[in-house]
């Protein structure tokens, strides 16, 4: 993936900017030397790397305002980071940048049970979120499968999703207000504790951005009551197609489960060697979970199963305890981890409407055959959002860049469907390139009109989301400008 | 002019050379300034996929065709939109375009969310005649940045949208109303807090104190609103009596529409408040009549002609939007509270660059 040269102007200015920053920072809140600023060389996305010149963890809303502006003043690019678990490289640094973690950020600002909300900084943990309101029973609902390490600075820059969105939404939609730090180091307010201010729905802009219009250091969160319980059911079958069909058929017989997720066999397997969640042996599993009171999950389980019974499964069991439930999960969570016990794997991220299911995985498998790549299935059946894992090894040549086309191909074949690049990892710079397979150059240019709008010298995050020939022009100016 | 394509559309808006409004069934009473782009001609269902909870529609579709396409397969828009005829005494057919611009949303929104939160996708025409999308149709997308919320709620001031594709549920089998008598307002919001923190999933919160009833929604399969209305009456007992009412439909329609100010004297303004905080906000009021929805954090209020509620508010935590009031004070007061420098920085920006001429709907959004 190609990232622009660093600008040597800026490399040759290091020590000034380091200076300005100890002026702002506590010292052990800076780190410049080269084998340290190596840590920060990548995240998630680790086919791809690059130390930046420098990295800092404020702790506080005006320490990022101060770096900000200072980084604003010298024309140095800056990089936000939240805990660095982007699939998709978005926190991947340039080598002339200022990384900027929000990780020390991770305070409870407040809490408010009759208004049901949660003030965090955003360096806070996704679970940990949670785990600040869990003695009153209450949750935080997006839940992605990172939630023990990503960070809600990383939830609201991707607008990061989960298993359980199909009931209770994605980040934007949980999302009530932000305070933000713009490039030139103003601090702004956007939304609150109460719901749908008047005016233009920033904050419904600024969630998914991906950290290229200012650095959340504050966050409102909607907190729920939890559901009296929970309760998952498996069920197998011998075809993908006859899976695909279950689940419509459940979302259109008017029961709206909390989830509805999809394993393929190569998935079942690795996740069942990891987890023992005592998967069934299939083609095709779901995990199909309702909530309530024990009559209600009784009861919306028994119609589910009905439904389900119609297409001949190969197994139909409910968990029996909240031991099995609790495994049942972990192996659908811990499916990355375990794919990755296998071989080295690209985990894609598109969505389709849940009616192309069916042709969608038919033509995956035959591209799978065409590259000699396996490929495992493992996706939010119900909202449609599917993540292929592309077995590769990346120490045998040439198989990372097969890797990548195979990849390419499906996400056009999931735009092509009638979906989209990315469902809740975000674009960054893995995607970046395919905008153009899902976007005309007008809607590219609208969106990054609004980039011009809140950061101008186009200083944050920069070389993502866009593909880098579509935002030159304007990269290239601000250079020009210094 | 009344469009029947997209294409159109971006024809006649490159050629536009006056400011003009946008209007979809003209039930929002917006007036100003004359000339007039009808987006009716742009109707109809594109798409609609029960078992994928999607529906694609042109921006002039009227809502009622929506919704009964919707019901035929027992599924509908749940962010109840509403139909604001009686309440500005408007005529007309609200289409779905004109409940996008306008992010209009029902009792609903403190369970389901917003309509901005069931918006999939949309395509619009910008001030220069471009045709944009963005979004799709399907339920997770972050390809991009979100112009889709961006455009909900924009009261056309960026664009003509010229259709839009929405997520729809499963409309729910049955519906109960609890009713608590109170005429104590600090009492009625405890009520609907502690209602709203029980796991008993309330779809709608609501207090009427000309009545002194607060109202109580739970909806679902029936006997898991047997089950959950009784357990909510045991956590609501110190509240005092708990009635059921027999007329929930009727009664939440009326709530969502706020028509009960229909024909009435006076100014109409909806405020948006952290719930707790509605007491005080409404003793500031001193509204001839007020209506309280989203547990308290919506207030509907009736005050005389002209007046200033915003300045009686004085920087509260919030957001007062003027409904209904003759030219006049729309002129004076703005129909949406001004907002902070820095904000109005950016939502003057971003206007400049989607709509260049200032060619949609001037003066409705600072």
């Amino acid at each position: 993936m190609e990232m622009p040269q660093p600008n040597p102007e800026i490399l040759m200015r290091k020590n000034t900017v380091l200076a300005r920053l100890r002026q702002v920072l506590p010292s052990d809140a800076i780190i410049h030397d080269e084998a340290e600023t190596r840590a920060y060389e990548c995240d998630a996305l680790t086919a791809y790397k690059c130390p930046p010149m420098l990295a800092v963890l404020p702790s506080n809303t005006q320490e990022v305002s101060d770096v900000l502006r200072i980084c604003h003043q010298e024309g140095v690019p800056v990089v936000p980071r939240g805990a660095g678990t982007s699939l998709a490289g978005g926190a991947l640094p340039t080598a002339d940048c200022v990384i900027l973690g929000v990780a020390r950020m991770n305070e409870v600002l407040e809490t408010d049970y009759d208004n049901r909300f949660i003030r965090v900084q955003t360096g806070r943990t996704n679970l940990s979120v949670t785990g600040a309101v869990e003695a009153e029973d209450f949750f935080y609902a997006p839940d992605p499968s990172s939630q023990l390490a990503c960070a809600i600075a990383g939830n609201i820059a991707m607008n990061s999703g989960g298993a359980h969105c199909l009931k209770y939404g994605v980040t934007t939609n949980n999302l009530l207000g932000v305070t933000m730090v713009m490039m030139d180091g103003s601090v702004v307010e956007f939304g609150g504790a109460f719901l749908d201010a008047g005016g233009l729905d920033l904050l419904g802009l600024i969630c998914g951005s991906e950290g290229q219009l200012g650095v959340v250091t504050e966050a409102t969160l909607r907190i729920l009551r939890k559901p009296e319980g929970a309760r998952p059911v498996l069920m197998g079958f011998s075809d993908n197609e006859v899976a695909g069909q279950c689940v419509s058929d459940i979302i259109k017989s008017g029961i709206l489960p909390v989830a509805i997720e999809f394993m393929d066999r190569l998935c079942i397997e690795a996740c069942e060697n990891f987890a023992k969640a005592g998967y069934p042996e299939c083609e095709s599993l779901l995990i199909v979970e309702v909530e309530g009171s024990e009559a209600e999950i009784d009861s919306q389980l028994s119609k589910i199963m009905e439904i389900a019974k119609r297409h001949d499964p190969v197994e139909l069991r409910q968990s029996q305890s909240e031991d099995e439930s609790a495994r049942i999960w972990l192996g659908r969570k811990s499916a990355f981890g375990a794919m990755g016990q296998i071989n080295d794997y690209m985990c894609l991220d598109g969505t389709i409407p849940v009616s192309s299911l069916p042709y969608v995985l038919r033509r995956i498998g035959e591209l799978s055959e065409e590259y000699g790549l396996d490929v495992g299935n493992v996706f939010h059946a119900g909202d449609g959002n599917m993540h292929p894992l592309i077995l590769f090894d990346a120490n045998k040549p040439g198989d990372l860049e097969k890797c990548e086309a195979f990849g390419a191909e499906i996400l056009k074949l999931c735009v092509d469907a009638g979906g989209c690049l990315t469902g809740e990892h975000g674009v960054g710079i893995e995607k970046r390139d395919l905008m153009t397979h899902q976007y005309s150059p007008q809607d590219l240019e609208a969106q990054m009109q609004v980039k011009d709008v809140f950061d101008p010298s186009w200083l944050l995050n920069p070389a993502k989301v866009f593909p880098l020939s579509v935002s030159e022009s304007r990269r290239e100016a601000q250079i020009a400008a210094e | 002019m009344k469009p029947e394509t997209e294409a159109e559309l971006a024809e006649i808006v490159s050629r536009l050379k006056e400011p003009v409004r946008i209007v979809g069934g003209g039930t929002g009473g917006i007036l100003e300034p004359d000339a007039e782009l009808s987006t009716t001609g742009l109707s109809g269902i594109t798409l609609y996929e029960p078992g994928a909870l999607t529906l694609v529609a042109q921006a002039g579709t009227p809502v009622a065709q929506i919704e009964k396409q919707l019901a035929a397969e027992g599924q509908h828009l749940a962010f109840e939109p509403a139909d604001y005829r009686e309440l500005l005494s408007t005529t007309g057919e609200p289409t779905i375009g004109g409940v996008v611009a306008a992010n209009v949303s029902g009792p609903r929104r403190i369970q389901s969310g917003a309509c901005r939160d069931f918006l999939l996708g949309v395509r619009f025409v910008d001030g220069q005649g471009m045709v944009i999308k963005n979004g799709g149709r399907v339920m997770k997308n972050v390809t991009g940045y979100d112009l889709v919320k961006l455009m909900a709620g924009s009261w056309g001031t960026l664009g003509v949208l010229s259709e839009v594709s929405l997520k729809v549920l499963p409309k729910p089998e049955t519906t109960a109303t609890l009713s608590i008598q109170t005429n104590d307002l600090d009492l009625a919001i405890q009520a609907m807090s502690k209602a709203l923190r029980s796991p008993f999933e309330v779809s709608g919160a609501a207090y009427d104190p000309e009545q002194g009833q607060v109202y109580l929604r739970i909806e679902g399969f029936s006997e898991s609103v047997d089950y959950r209305s009784e357990k909510l009456r045991v956590e609501l007992a110190e509240f005092g009596d708990i009635s059921d009412n027999s007329n929930s439909e009727a009664l939440w329609t009326e709530i969502r529409d706020a028509n009960t100010f229909g024909g009435m004297e006076g100014d109409v303004w909806r405020i948006s408040v952290k719930p707790s905080d509605a007491p005080q906000i409404v003793a500031k009021l001193a509204a001839r009549k007020t209506l309280l929805d989203w547990g308290g954090g919506l207030i509907w209020a009736l005050v005389p002609s002209g007046a200033d509620i915003r300045a009686r508010l004085d920087r509260f935590q919030g957001h007062a939007t003027l409904v209904r009031a003759n030219l006049d004070t729309f002129d004076s007061l703005g129909r949406f509270q001004s907002e902070n420098a820095a904000i109005s920085a950016l939502t003057k920006g971003i206007r400049k660059k989607f709509d260049p001429r200032g060619i949609f709907n001037p003066g409705m959004m600072g």
